[in-house]
């Protein structure tokens, strides 16, 4: 075995070990394991939160983007920002609510909000659609970081294999509390390794920032700004909409607001957060510095341009750090979106059709689909060939789909009707599956219409559409409602 | 429904100067600091948020606070 697989071995020995260290003599339901307790502090749930936001996405997906696209990867760094500013008035209302209904997962704000089973069984289904992607992703990172790390030794199918079984395990011996603990160790280490890559590249290959840019934009030119066409201003624009508004749609995040102790901490974290997020800015630096460097990685192998240029500036035992970085990064939100898709299919689907099913028995369901959820994504790690990046978008459009169903319930009575919000999400969502399935675009159904509307975000024009019928059907099922009585 | 005080409007200013900003942005070829122009301007976009959250926080403290101290009510203000 090679010092950087050795080193990535053993980090994920001491995760584990952190996870069971974390169970210790407690007994754990199905609250502790999903929401684990309602007790975390300030600095606990902000940890639990940016641990969940900073995935691989960010370290292989973000630096893959900024290698093999240039410009249009800068989305990443805007959505963020709008999002804490959202959150500063949104998650103090939904706190509020859910705590005074004592409420655990996404699904029930909508029952609960909307009156309506069906309602939540929907947007439950939307939440493991959108999860699925996320998931996907992270499987493909942590594949891509152990063969790569391995030097050649592993195959990526066989690393994408050793990453699940680890992912599994990781999630059955842990529950909520390790992935804390796991927070803290990644979070440091995340940081260190992307700041130091960041500013070790560009210095070390070109001199400095300024340099790499100025040969960047020489090699290539237009590299730095957005295209005319394509991922033109347009596409930005909608994509930063649509990432902003949908960046507390996720089931986990949704539901990852009902832990913090008062409301307190998200106005705090609404002028924290941002700061954080500048983070991403390194690693672009690393993206950027790759491309003269490690040219050629055309299509998927983008991703792998951290990693690769890693291992042409430093020695093994350095690039195993920077691998055992990227699996923590991989891991933790890994095991937060397998725990949260059993736990939403467990209890917010099964349980509806199953209402008299005790609280043990959802406890165990949840945790034997634990497996059956890393299967199907598996399966679809291994026979698509997306990039990192476009499988997270494709996770928003489908999360997003949830915004206008979300704010109209915020009034103290529903704005909409659960047959007019229900309508909208199925005629969101269909949108999305018909255009990434048929893999139509707008530019490609009508290529006389200007390019600011044919490339705007698939998921905008999918949630406009949403809107309008949400309205529609809302209209007319409360008149009939109104009829009626 | 009660009003929304007007300082909490200063929580749009940064969303809008991305949103509206980055088409002008684009178009300028500069670098500051090193970097494009246009994550530059990014980059300032997301400080902001910080700033101007920070701000709309302290104000909505004192709002809340002035609101306290007006209450009929002695209970409420603890």
């Amino acid at each position: 075995m090679n010092p950087a697989l050795a080193v990535i071995a053993l980090f994920l020995v001491l995760s584990f070990a952190l996870g069971l260290l974390a169970r210790r003599g407690r007994t754990m339901n199905l609250e502790q394991w999903s929401v684990g307790g309602r007790g975390f502090g300030a600095v606990f749930v902000f940890l639990l939160m940016a641990g969940e936001i900073y995935t691989t996405f960010t370290f292989l997906g973000g630096s893959g983007w900024a290698y093999g696209r240039g410009a249009p990867a800068f989305y990443i760094l805007c959505y963020g920002a709008i999002a804490y500013s959202i959150s500063y008035f949104l998650l103090p209302v939904i706190w509020r609510y859910a705590t005074a209904h004592q409420l655990h997962s996404q699904a029930d704000f909508f029952v609960r909000k909307y009156d309506s089973p069906a309602l939540g069984v929907l947007v439950s289904l939307v939440g493991v659609a959108g999860l699925i992607p996320y998931l996907v992703l992270q499987l493909k990172g942590l594949g891509i970081i152990v063969s790569e790390t391995s030097y050649g030794a592993i195959s990526v199918p066989v690393a994408v294999w050793i990453s699940i079984t680890a992912l599994v395990v990781y999630v059955i011996i842990s529950g909520v509390h390790g992935s804390a603990w796991t927070a803290v160790a990644k979070d440091i280490m995340i940081l260190a390794v992307a700041v130091g890559l960041g500013l070790y590249l560009p210095w070390h290959y070109y001199g400095g920032l300024g340099p790499m840019f100025d040969a960047i934009a020489k090699a290539k030119p237009g590299f730095l700004s957005l295209p005319a066409k394509g991922m033109s201003v347009s596409w930005f624009v909608s994509t930063v909409l649509l990432t902003s508004l949908g960046f507390y749609m996720w089931p986990h995040a949704f539901a990852s607001a009902y832990t913090a102790k008062s409301e307190r901490v998200f106005r705090k974290n609404a002028s924290v957060m941002p700061l954080y997020q500048l983070v991403l800015l390194f690693v672009f630096f690393t993206g950027f510095a790759a491309i003269l460097r490690v040219p050629g990685l055309t299509g998927t192998q983008a991703d792998l341009s951290l990693l690769k240029v890693s291992k042409l500036a430093f020695s093994p035992l350095v690039v195993g750090l920077i691998g055992a970085a990227g699996l923590l990064t991989a891991l933790v939100p890994g095991s937060m979106i397998l725990m949260s898709a059993s736990t939403i299919l467990a209890k917010n689907v099964y349980r509806s059709f199953a209402p008299s099913a005790s609280e043990r028995a959802i406890s165990w369901i949840a945790r034997a689909l634990v497996p059956v959820v890393a299967l199907v994504a598996v399966w679809i790690t291994l026979s698509s060939g997306e990039e990192i990046v476009p499988l997270l978008l494709l996770g928003y459009n489908f999360v997003t789909q949830l915004f206008p169903s979300l704010i109209l319930s915020l009034p103290s009575r529903p704005l909409a009707t659960p047959a007019g919000s229900m309508a909208g999400i199925v005629t969101g969502v269909a949108t999305i599956l018909w255009t990434s399935l048929s893999k139509i675009t707008l530019a490609r159904l009508f290529p006389q219409w200007p390019s600011v509307i044919t490339d705007l975000n698939v998921g905008i024009v999918a949630m406009i559409a949403n809107i309008v019928v949400l309205v529609v059907v809302s209209l007319m099922t409360r008149k009939r409602a109104a009829e009626a009585s | 429904m009660r009003r929304v005080p007007p300082h909490r409007w200063l929580a749009a200013i940064p969303g809008l100067l991305i949103l509206l900003g980055v088409p002008f942005a684009n178009r300028v070829h500069a670098r500051v600091l090193g970097m494009p122009f246009l994550l530059a301007w990014i980059v300032g976009c997301v400080l902001l948020t910080s700033i101007v959250m920070a701000i709309v926080d302290r104000l909505d403290e004192r709002h809340a606070a002035r609101d306290a101290g007006r209450s009929t009510r002695p209970e409420r203000a603890a």
